[in-house]
């Protein structure tokens, strides 16, 4: 593949910076496209952008594997995908069309297909990272079981930079569905959710779920075959499928909603029937959008009593956005941090205060 | 170089007075069984792998986990190292005892604690066995989908140490991937839950880090598994082929196509003769490669991708393609495959079953590779392979009664390891590092990242008292290797009795 030009292996130049802070001792802010820049808390640091370090590395369908440089736009990944027939399943959001590679795995969060075939780090086979001991290294591959060594590709996904940077990554891809439609059902609340619960259970090709008001969305995804068979058995209009598009990336009317926004991922059947403010279902019942002025400890506490956990994507909401840990787990995170980034130079803070 | 734990290059361990350990444990846990004499130690001696074998120090047998908790804590105070095992299945000695450590069994924690069809999950303790947890969901219509081939016996606690896989890996992915919550004790016998009830969990991803750390990180004690709507249908087609090389086209042919097979396996000639001499599942003998292409899922998707895989099949050069006509048949050809590595122990008194993983256009040069091997060292390879996934099994035939045979077999493992590494793949693809592929750990990584890993290892356990001189090597140990190889490497045959 001949490469456009923007396209650049700036691994040493990412080094010499990692090196020079480390020397130095101050802090970093790792930053790509700028689009989660909401999420978490704010970290002081020297800024260190990754943009510049980008490109497909390798790409060959038949391997069903993609490697690409952390600043590689998320679009162009995905443009490159789409040309061979393929997809990154997890369909992660890219809110403001400038997300990266590198962007989408410290982040770790996973779109509206997510409980069918994966999170983000589902999909991740291996990565490079700059370490807090000023190393580049390589850990994982680009095959798809390997079991050799601690598992650090999928340790460093959703850690928000926090043990260290990202500068490579490679992904299992999957082929598009040969069919795929969208269908809008009338059905309230309640029953979604018991629908949602009967549909698990059998083999059908659904593969988002997502309930607002009285409206039920459902995509069904596969085979042409099962798809008709589907789209007949469960009745409804079929509407275009610009709507997951939206979803995934907050573009509804739902989210502009000046109220601060909670995802509550909960367990499966176990959606709080009552929720204080406006609510968009999604993952079938398994990740609750909530428009709402309830306060933090309401809303974790809800959270915890359906199974999961609540975490605010306005800033300045609270100090503490990432759902708190339990002292036992939050003393694990700071030894591993302490071990992997002595430093603690990488986005300091950004995930929980002090780590 | 040998694989046995050595105090000089593995790290030296503390040397605890067996009866003062058991007269401690009985004063704590007075209801703790307690196996120390050589007899009752004898038949923990192996996992798995049972060319390895060493007699642990102690035997315990816990029933509830607070003896569990206490037993660490216990072995935390005191420096005695702690090697975890469930049903003692598998294949990389990653349960193989230590001379110096307590064997930690907990083959008695084999409650299934809840099956919830709508929550899709089951909660079950880590003795339970892999099968029985898809046994339970079967009246709900429900699975669990990862299905290695000791699945009858191995427990799903060994199977998150391990991060198992087996054959359908490549549609429906490994332990990790069917994981929703694991509930763990530290070396310090503290509880910890990596995971949640929910899709994902707060903070660092420590559930993926632990699925798959070989009983390095902590003890699991719990475990809660996705569970699966069953397909409605599964349809196998067996294609033979004239060469290697048509197959693995015929293979990347199919991925190519757009179709993700929930089985796709491939055997070479000397597999499938001993599967057909053993099983008479209908193999072709005398084709140089089979593959066994199996869709699941809704009934009318199988139907259009049995066709269209046919087409792929015809089009790559298949000699023959046979469609089984029914459940029966589908079976019989599963069972050919499935009792591969039996079959070839007819043929010869001992085998030796490799698990390296590479790209999959990589396969007939690793074939090849594995061929001059073969000839180099004096012994048959037979070939079984994940083609979906690209792990490979080649199976080592030899005579460990022979003077030499083992070690020349150990040997030739280890050099089709690093051949997987050489083309850009790994050296185990399901059956971990365990104590087996500790040396090829130093060719899959340099020191820097052996550093880092031992970095995470001192996150959760400082003193190393987990699982000792498993999964990762010490730099010592590798730099032994590696002066080893640059002393040796030029020799068709190196010392081999140093290996």
């Amino acid at each position: 593949m001949s490469e456009p030009a923007h396209d650049a292996d700036q691994a040493e130049a990412l080094l010499t910076q990692v090196q020079a802070a480390l020397a130095a001792g101050t802090p970093l802010s790792i930053t790509g496209g700028d689009s989660k820049a909401f999420y978490g808390r704010p970290v002081t640091g020297t800024p260190l952008d990754v943009r510049g370090h980008r490109g497909i590395v390798s790409y060959d369908p038949a391997e069903l594997v993609i490697t690409a440089r952390a600043g590689t736009p998320l679009a162009e990944l995905n443009a490159a995908l789409d040309a061979g027939g393929q997809m990154l399943p997890c369909e992660a959001p890219d809110f403001t069309g400038s997300a990266t590679v590198g962007g989408m795995v410290a982040a770790g969060l996973s779109g509206p297909r997510r409980p069918w075939v994966g999170s983000v780090r589902d999909f991740v086979l291996g990565c490079r990272i700059i370490t807090g001991h000023g190393k580049h290294l390589r850990f994982g591959g680009e095959v798809i079981k390997n079991v050799a060594g601690y598992d650090v590709s999928r340790l460093m996904t959703g850690t928000l930079g926090c043990l260290g940077l990202i500068t490579e990554v490679s992904f299992k891809v999957l082929p598009k569905p040969r069919a795929s439609l969208t269908l809008r059902l009338e059905m309230d609340r309640p029953r979604a959710l018991r629908k949602f619960a009967e549909w698990g259970q059998q083999s059908l090709p659904i593969s988002g779920a997502c309930q607002d008001g009285g409206t039920t969305l459902l995509r069904l995804e596969g085979g042409e075959s099962s798809v008709k068979a589907a789209r007949e058995l469960l009745g409804g209009e079929e509407v275009p499928p610009v709507f997951w598009d939206a979803l995934r990336n907050h573009r509804l009317d739902f989210f502009k909603d000046p109220r601060p926004l909670w995802r509550l991922a909960v367990g499966n059947n176990r959606t709080p029937a009552e929720l204080p403010g406006d609510a968009l279902i999604d993952w079938g019942g398994a990740q609750v959008w909530l428009k709402t002025t309830a306060d933090t400890a309401q809303l974790r506490a809800l959270a915890a009593q359906a199974g999961g956990h609540a975490d605010c994507y306005t800033p300045g909401v609270t100090d503490g956005p990432l759902p708190p840990l339990p002292d036992a787990l939050m003393r694990y995170h700071r030894q591993l941090k302490a071990q992997l980034d002595p430093q603690g130079i990488f986005n300091p803070g950004r995930m929980y205060a002090g780590l | 170089m040998n694989i046995l734990y050595d105090e000089k290059i593995d790290g030296e361990l503390h040397h605890v007075d067996r009866a003062e350990l058991v007269a401690a444990m009985r004063t704590a846990m007075p209801d703790l069984e307690i196996l120390h004499t050589h007899e009752d130690l004898k038949p923990f001696e192996c996992d798995g792998l049972s060319a390895y074998r060493t007699t642990p120090l102690l035997v315990v047998l816990p029933e509830r986990l607070d003896q569990v908790e206490t037993l660490l804590k216990l072995c935390h105070r005191m420096h005695v190292p702690v090697v975890a095992r469930g049903a003692g299945t598998g294949l990389s000695g990653g349960a193989l005892p230590l001379e110096q450590g307590v064997l930690l069994v907990m083959a008695r924690f084999n409650r299934i604690l809840e099956v919830n069809p709508e929550g899709r999950f089951a909660r079950v303790q880590p003795g339970v066995r892999n099968l029985a947890i898809s046994q339970a969901a079967e009246p709900f219509g429900l699975y669990y989908a990862p299905d290695p081939s000791s699945q009858i016996a191995c427990s799903i606690g060994g199977n998150v140490a391990e991060n198992a896989g087996g054959v359908h890996c490549l549609k429906y992915g490994l332990t990790v991937h069917n994981l929703l919550k694991v509930e763990v004790l530290t070396i310090e016998g503290e509880h910890v839950t990596f995971g949640s009830d929910a899709l994902d969990a707060a903070g660092f991803d420590l559930l993926a880090l632990f699925t798959g750390s070989e009983g390095l990180l902590g003890v699991v004690t719990e475990v809660t598994v996705k569970l699966l709507p069953k397909p409605q249908v599964a349809r196998v087609l067996l294609a033979s082929f004239d060469s290697v090389e048509k197959a693995g086209k015929a293979v990347a042919d199919i991925i190519s196509a757009g179709i993700i097979p929930g089985g796709l396996e491939m055997m070479d000639k000397l597999a499938i003769q001993a599967a057909e001499d053993f099983i008479h599942a209908g193999y072709p003998v005398e084709a140089e490669a089979i593959l066994l292409c199996e869709l699941d899922g809704v009934d009318a998707d199988v139907q259009d991708d049995i066709e269209r895989v046919r087409t792929v099949l015809a089009t790559a050069g298949a000699t023959d393609v046979q469609l089984a006509r029914d459940e029966a048949e589908r079976i019989k050809f599963w069972a050919g495959r499935k009792n591969a590595f039996p079959a070839v122990g007819r043929m010869s008194p001992d085998y030796y079953c490799m698990d390296g993983t590479i790209p999959r256009k990589q396969l007939p040069a690793v074939l090849k590779g594995t061929a001059e091997l073969s000839v180099e060292y004096g012994l048959r390879v037979a070939n079984v392979f994940h083609a979906g996934d690209g792990n490979m099994h080649p199976l080592i035939l030899f005579d460990a009664n022979q003077p030499g045979e083992f070690e020349r077999a150990e040997a030739l493992g280890g050099k089709i390891l690093e051949l997987c590494v050489a083309v850009g793949g790994t050296i185990t693809g399901e059956h971990g590092v365990g104590r087996e592929k500790i040396n090829q750990m130093c060719v899959q990584f340099n020191s820097d990242e052996l550093t880092f890993f031992h970095a995470v290892k001192a996150a959760f356990d400082p003193a190393g008292l987990l699982n000792p001189g498993k999964n990762i090597p010490t730099l010592h140990r590798c730099a032994e290797f590696g002066a080893m190889h640059v002393h040796h490497g030029h020799l068709p045959f190196p010392e081999l009795e140093r290996f």
